[in-house]
């Protein structure tokens, strides 16, 4: 009985998502300011009925519901919780259902802060997130609906980080709606950019979130100590996330400058134009990969048509309407804007290069039948070399002007951060010494990064410059955004540098162990104990017993195991990790041997954690711009509200 | 087609999670071991999904890993064994894919597409070159300064 409640909501929300589109859109051609209202209103009660049946399916999951077939297929009874709930958007039907969800509750959210948007800006945006809410409900119930006997694939249903993934993909469907109801309107000013900057990182930071929890999990659960694999899937969300870093950047600019208006609505429509091929690649199955979890051709076809449908129509929108919008303030080429405009060439070209590898063998091969593989040497060394003029740049952009900059100015500034990136570089080969020198480099430019973000705050302090305490009170009243922009820039010099240390300086060993047999990593030095097997609430699984000691004083142990899930007869690593500092050892059980040892790999992973700690800083830098009191988009509305008073006061 | 589905499936449900190479295949001598590692590393594992070969457990990596083990020890170099490896198996193996006339777009891409950008970016600012930034201050607005800053 629930279920079918859960599923007639979903039907309910259709119509509703159909109203939220129809209506306001017609209220604003006819300047009909009841009918504009509708949208608000729909908005809300779309994400009420999606929310419901949401839970009811995930309720399906709890209870283990066997007459859901959804469940039957994708769930055990014998799961624990956790997985029980991951396990709802583990498969197709349910991660359709989440992507939903979170759209509309994207929808309600506009719906809800977006009281002090004109009425007009309003009622498109939420009219152009229905459109895009009925393609998926329509895709849902048509052909993904988790509430019918369907058969779905098997799927992997243990990891956390589609959820994050999503919030970060379907966020940028706002700053899309945005940008379609801006050119409906022919209109586009300071206000528009303020709104949609503070949506660009919301998603953004997710997004970031996602392909870090990804990537760790993936480090964790495929057992070869990889963190980045070039995968398509991994592919599909960072392309968006390359786009979604341009549009932030060029958001500010036309927020603060009323700049590059155009360009701003072009990316917002290609960010989210990219989430949505993402979508298509992950969930039609037209790729294979590692990840892939599905493979039904109509549903590709499905999802196809919403692709054109939205990225044709949004382009053909923006051809035609793009000149209606007038060009705003000029800058000369070096000047803030103008590094901006840098920023914005290089990461649209580096996200077009991932494209065009992700799908170049695939269009190959439709158009001539011929087969190529595109793997991780093509990527590394096309987005490597793109990279590195970017990351160079990086530090100059905060510290030249609005309008006119200099940059030997800005390069004088820098001098100390050069400085610490030689010096941090020197201090490596001191104690490591040994492999690439191009390794050292890389090194450098991390810490020049670092240190590159803490001058910009160091000099808008004006620390040494004036007495002790003013600068104090400089530093600590400087914007939210400017510490957003220097924790993000931390961020990446913070990943570079972890990603540098691990290629360069990572060590591999392969050895076929018997019970007290050593071996020696990262001047650790590891001691087999010997096996047990194992059996968990769902699993059985076969573990290995590690001592780890250093200079002959045991400082830990560490158990690496192999499962074999019951239900799904899918053998799993369950690598055995060690943290020291910011490093990790990390051990993997191989095949049994015929003399009777175990193949045993243990890695070294220099400075790995590094990876996604920076990643985790780039987010924070995103949380803190997104809660500067200034470019709040509430703040301005509080006066707004006051002013009534006065006038009755009179 | 059907069979080498089948194949997938089957090599997927056998496997025991070990990965790439096992000490039994280690070459004896290191800078020949070294080689052969950066080679499989840009080759693809046929049945896998998105694998190198290095990283494979599959038996047809192994396999491979030893072709190319066996082909360097008989002195090949790294171009050798490469296009040994393709002739058997297509330029479908190579992660690395050449560059050849059906990939000439995808390793131009990015310096095309950086270039056409960077082309528009200039155009652009010749198209605006010479132009004084922002219009000058009306007489009210100056007034309005004036009065501003005697304030202060």
């Amino acid at each position: 009985m629930i279920i079918e409640l859960g599923h007639y909501a979903l039907v309910l929300a259709l119509a509703t998502v159909i109203v939220q589109f129809v209506l306001p859109l017609v209220g604003t051609i006819r300047g009909d300011r009841a009918l504009m209202a509708v949208a608000p209103a729909a908005a809300l009660a779309g994400f009420m009925l999606v929310l419901f049946s949401f839970s009811v399916l995930t309720f399906a999951y709890v209870v283990s519901d066997f007459s859901v077939v959804n469940v039957v297929e994708n769930s055990h009874s014998l799961k624990p919780m956790i997985y029980k709930i991951s396990g709802v958007w583990g498969n197709h039907e349910g991660s359709m259902m989440l992507w939903l969800l979170i759209l509309v509750f994207f929808s309600a959210l506009v719906a809800t802060f977006g009281v002090n948007l004109p009425e007009r800006l309003r009622a498109n945006v939420l009219a152009v997130q229905g459109l895009i809410s009925v393609a998926f409900a329509l895709f849902i119930l048509l052909t993904s609906n988790p509430f019918l006997p369907l058969s779905p694939a098997p799927a992997e249903g243990r990891d956390l980080h589609p959820p994050l993934l999503y919030l970060g993909y379907v966020g940028f469907s706002v700053c899309f709606s945005f940008a379609i109801a801006a050119l409906i309107d022919g209109r586009i000013d300071a206000a528009w950019a303020r709104w949609v900057r503070p949506w660009a990182l919301a998603a953004w930071a997710f997004l970031t979130a996602g392909i870090a929890m990804g990537s760790y999990w993936a480090y964790y659960e495929l057992g070869w100590g990889g963190w980045w694999f070039w995968d398509p899937v991994e592919n599909a969300s960072f392309i968006p996330w390359l786009a979604g870093t341009a549009l932030l950047h060029s958001a500010i600019v036309m927020e603060k400058r009323e700049a590059l208006k155009i360009w701003t609505v072009l990316l917002a429509i290609l960010t989210f134009s990219m989430s949505l091929l993402g979508t298509f690649l992950v969930r039609s199955g037209v790729l294979t990969s590692v990840h892939a979890f599905a493979t039904d051709p109509t549903r590709g076809v499905f999802i196809l048509g919403i692709l054109v449908f939205f990225i044709g129509g949004a382009l053909s929108l923006f051809a035609f309407r793009a000149a209606t919008l007038k060009a705003g303030g000029l800058f000369a080429p070096i000047s803030r804007e103008g590094a901006l405009v840098l920023n914005n060439l290089i990461l649209t070209t580096a996200a077009a290069t991932v494209l065009t590898g992700t799908l170049y063998p695939l269009v190959l091969e439709a158009l001539t039948g011929e087969k190529i593989s595109v793997g991780p040497p093509f990527f590394n060394l096309t987005f490597g070399l793109l990279m590195l003029p970017l990351l160079l740049a990086v530090p100059f952009g905060p510290l030249l002007a609005w309008k006119r900059g200099d940059v030997l100015a800005a390069g004088q500034r820098l001098f100390a951060a050069v400085g610490v990136g030689l010096v941090m570089a020197a201090v490596v080969v001191y104690l490591h010494g040994g492999g690439p020198l191009l390794a050292y480099f890389g090194i450098a430019i991390g810490f020049y990064m670092i240190a590159g973000a803490i001058t910009d705050l160091w000099l808008r302090a004006g620390i040494g410059k004036v007495a002790g305490n003013v600068a104090f009170r400089r530093f600590v009243g400087l914007p939210g955004s400017a510490f957003g922009t220097a924790l993000a820039h931390i961020g990446i010099g913070v990943t570079v540098i972890g990603i540098i240390a691990v290629t360069a300086f990572e060590t591999e060993h392969v050895v076929e162990m018997k019970p007290g047999m050593q071996v020696e990593a990262g001047g650790y030095t590891l001691t087999f104990d010997g096996m047990r097997r194992g059996q968990g609430p769902n699993y059985s699984e076969e573990s290995g017993h590690f001592t780890v000691a250093r200079g002959g004083v045991i400082v830990d142990d560490v158990w690496s195991s192999k499962r074999l899930y019951s239900a799904r007869r899918m053998p799993t690593t369950e690598a055995g990790i060690r943290t020291f500092g910011l490093s990790q050892l990390y051990v993997s059980l191989g095949d049994p041997m015929a003399g009777g040892g175990i193949v045993v790999r243990v890695w070294w992973k220099p400075m790995i954690l590094c990876i996604w700690i920076g990643a985790l800083i780039m987010m924070a830098g995103g949380a803190v711009s997104l809660f500067d009191r200034r470019l709040r988009v509430g703040a301005p509305q509080k006066l707004r509200r006051a002013k009534p008073v006065l006038e009755a006061a009179e | 087609m059907m069979r080498r589905l089948l194949l997938a499936v089957a090599f997927l449900l056998a496997a025991v999670p070990a990965f790439a190479v096992n000490p039994d295949e280690v070459l004896s001598d290191p800078a020949l071991e070294a080689r052969a590692r950066a080679l499989s590393a840009q080759l693809r594992c046929m049945v896998c999904q998105n694998q190198s070969i290095d990283d494979s457990n599959a038996e047809l990596a192994r396999d491979l890993r030893l072709l190319v083990r066996e082909r360097l020890k008989n002195g090949d170099s790294d171009e050798a064994v490469i296009d040994y490896v393709v002739s058997r198996y297509g330029e479908f193996v190579l992660l690395n894919p050449r560059v050849r006339g059906e990939t000439l777009l995808l390793w131009g891409a990015p310096l095309v597409l950086f270039l056409a950008g960077a082309a528009a970016m200039i155009l652009f600012v010749r198209k605006r070159g010479g132009r004084p930034t922002g219009t000058p201050l009306s007489e009210a607005e100056k007034a309005e300064l004036e009065r501003a800053l005697k304030r202060d």
